[in-house]
């Protein structure tokens, strides 16, 4: 598959090493080693309380880590606001997708990056060229919003991931994090958030997929990362794992057999 | 355009230019001004109000209430409350008042320093909110009664009266009052109040819907973790949503002072809620992130026509309050009516 860039360096696009992160006495990460590459999908699979938010807290730069060091492009780097995370180049698709429901679709997309003309101090937004980037990015994304006016509120989950991610593709995302973007989704919306997923990469975006959703994972990874109780359990490779395998080991297969047990002596009573 | 060549999602039925219509926030209110100005034409018992020097006599009323209700529209989209502009009237006409009573100042530097002063309030205030995490409705509702307090206790420290008066005789007046209190096209007598009213309404429009700053005014309502995020300087625009407001109470308080030659202590207490009614009867949302600056104009109108209607209709103006109290309640429950239809939703 793809040449292994973490020794050299040169073809990756954002690196943990060796990241811990303590809250007082808790540890929430511990030791965490990984590297996204760009056209590459890497995914972070994990259950809740793994450490995922708090990983993603560290790599869109709302935390710095409290040991260990981010390396972006191969330069270490400490951000100190996801502000500056954003500058260069690494843009995060929240959960709750930070659009503003009642905005239109344009609106929200150039949001905090409008395109302007005119005179300063009499700088006004060019809404004509806003609309038609909009209507063409998502289009590129394969999907047609019709109304670039309607309210984002008025959109379906996928649709509004779609835009959320077409805007930090559009913004010039080398590094594209999302978090959990087909958590809240049906099957169908899920299928076309993956293709999103896809085609961010085609365009040599380094995606990284955080989810605890093994199935999603497998259809779209390069590589797997395990995260369980703040640690890194496994790495798997795209064509060197089954999705068998990946489920097994994100549900921790023998966690699984006692809970089979368990609920089987409750089924007998 | 190439609508035709797309394929389009079979669910999605066309909107039509009725419905593009209706998801104007500012439509019940443009609707409900028509219902009231055809209801008090009706009644009219002097035969001016639906005449030009009827519209004179209540877009005066109006327009005092609109040069602040346009801003406080603002801070409403924004997520914020300005409890204190109405208190602001009176504390800005006064403070300008003491400068040229008091202390001869002139009347211009005056008003400049009477607009330096609304705007640091405005920044005490927007800094507050934001520094404390405080809701805008405490913060502002303190403001309101300190500046309350303030308004009646220094005015009487310094002129042994409750009142500021004698501002005619001050340098500088005679131009300051065709610019703040002057009446045009004659016989009609429009206050200039009115020129200010659509300046500032136009200003507010363009800036909401056509530029940078207006497109923060919507997203700094929802989730300050999220617009910051995306880049949007939440703390920097609602400060200067603040400051506006603050400043266009000030713009009354100079035209109110200018237009009676006085100033009371007490002028402005009670209007902050005037203000709020005309934003939200033009269909600013109390949730913040909707909303529009001509809607609380009209709004303002609305208030205009109760209170020269119901003088002009022969009924006792101690039913004003009543009305308009009805007025609100109604505007709103059309407004969540018609936005929710718009919107799409079937219940």
């Amino acid at each position: 598959m793809t040449t292994q860039g973490n020794e050299s360096g040169t073809t990756t696009a954002l690196e943990l090493k060796h990241v811990s992160k303590f809250f007082g006495s808790v540890i929430a990460l511990q030791d965490i080693s990984l590297s996204v590459e760009p056209g590459m999908v890497t995914c972070v699979l994990g259950d809740n309380g793994a450490g995922k938010s708090t990983l993603i807290k560290i790599l869109s730069g709302v935390y710095s880590p409290s040991e260990g060091e981010v390396l972006l492009n191969g330069e270490a780097v400490t951000f100190t606001s996801p502000r500056e995370a954003l500058d260069s180049g690494i843009a995060t698709v929240y959960q709750d997708l930070a659009t503003i429901p009642l905005m239109s679709v344009w609106r929200n997309f150039f949001l905090g990056n409008e395109p302007l003309k005119g005179i300063p101090p009499f700088r006004y937004l060019d809404r004509t060229y806003a609309k038609e980037v909009c209507r063409t990015e998502l289009l590129d994304m394969g999907i047609d919003i019709r109304d670039p006016e309607q309210p984002v509120g008025t959109l379906s989950g996928g649709e509004r991931q779609a835009v959320a991610i077409a805007r930090a593709v559009h913004f010039g995302a080398n590094v594209l994090i999302l978090d959990e973007p087909t958590s809240a989704l049906g099957v169908k919306a899920s299928g076309v958030v993956l293709k999103y997923v896809l085609q961010a990469r085609d365009r040599g975006v380094a995606v990284v997929f955080i989810t605890h959703n093994p199935h999603h994972a497998f259809l779209v990874g390069d590589r797997f990362y395990l995260l369980n109780r703040g640690q890194m359990m496994e790495t798997f490779e795209r064509g060197a794992v089954t999705r068998e395998q990946l489920v097994q080991a994100m549900a921790g297969g023998a966690e699984l057999e006692v809970l089979e047990h368990e609920l089987e002596s409750i089924t007998r009573q | 355009m190439s609508n035709s060549l797309l394929v389009t999602d079979e669910r999605m039925a066309s909107i039509s230019t009725v419905t593009r219509i209706l998801r104007r926030p500012e439509i019940g209110a443009l609707l409900g001004a028509i219902v009231i100005f055809l209801m008090f034409t009706a009644v009219d018992t002097t035969g001016i109000f639906a005449s030009l020097t009827g519209l004179a006599r209540w877009s005066d009323v109006a327009a005092t209430v609109g040069i602040v209700a346009v801003p406080v529209a603002l801070l409403m989209i924004a997520g914020e409350f300005d409890l204190s502009a109405g208190v602001m009237v009176g504390s800005s006409g006064l403070f300008a008042g003491l400068l040229i009573s008091n202390w001869n100042w002139n009347m211009w530097p005056a008003i400049a320093a009477t607009l330096v002063f609304a705007a640091a309030i405005g920044f005490i205030n927007g800094w507050l909110v934001m520094v404390t995490g405080l809701p805008s409705f405490i913060v502002t509702l303190a403001m309101f009664f300190s500046l309350r307090g303030i308004n009646l206790g220094l005015t009487k420290v310094i002129t042994d009266t409750v009142r500021v008066a004698d501002i005619d005789e001050a340098p500088g007046y005679d131009l300051a009052r065709s610019v703040f209190a002057s009446e045009i096209i004659e016989p009609y007598d429009y206050k200039v109040a009115v020129i200010w009213w659509i300046a500032v309404t136009a200003l507010a429009t363009w800036v909401l819907t056509r530029t940078q700053f207006g497109n923060w005014i919507y997203a700094v309502s929802g989730d300050k973790v999220a617009a910051r995020n995306t880049g949007v300087p939440v703390r920097r625009t609602k400060i200067t949503l603040f400051m506006c407001t603050s400043m266009s109470a000030a713009l009354v308080g100079v035209i109110t002072l200018t237009r009676l030659r006085s100033m009371q202590a007490g002028q402005g207490v009670g209007e902050e809620f005037t203000f709020i009614i005309a934003a939200v009867v033009g269909g600013c949302l109390l949730t913040g992130g909707y909303g529009s600056a001509i809607g609380a104009s009209i709004g303002a109108a609305i208030i205009g026509m109760a209170f020269i209607g119901i003088a002009y209709a022969g009924w006792n103006t101690d039913w004003t309050w009543l009305f308009l109290g009805l007025i609100l309640f109604l505007a709103v429950l059309v407004n969540t009516f018609i936005g929710r239809r718009a919107s799409g939703a079937r219940k």
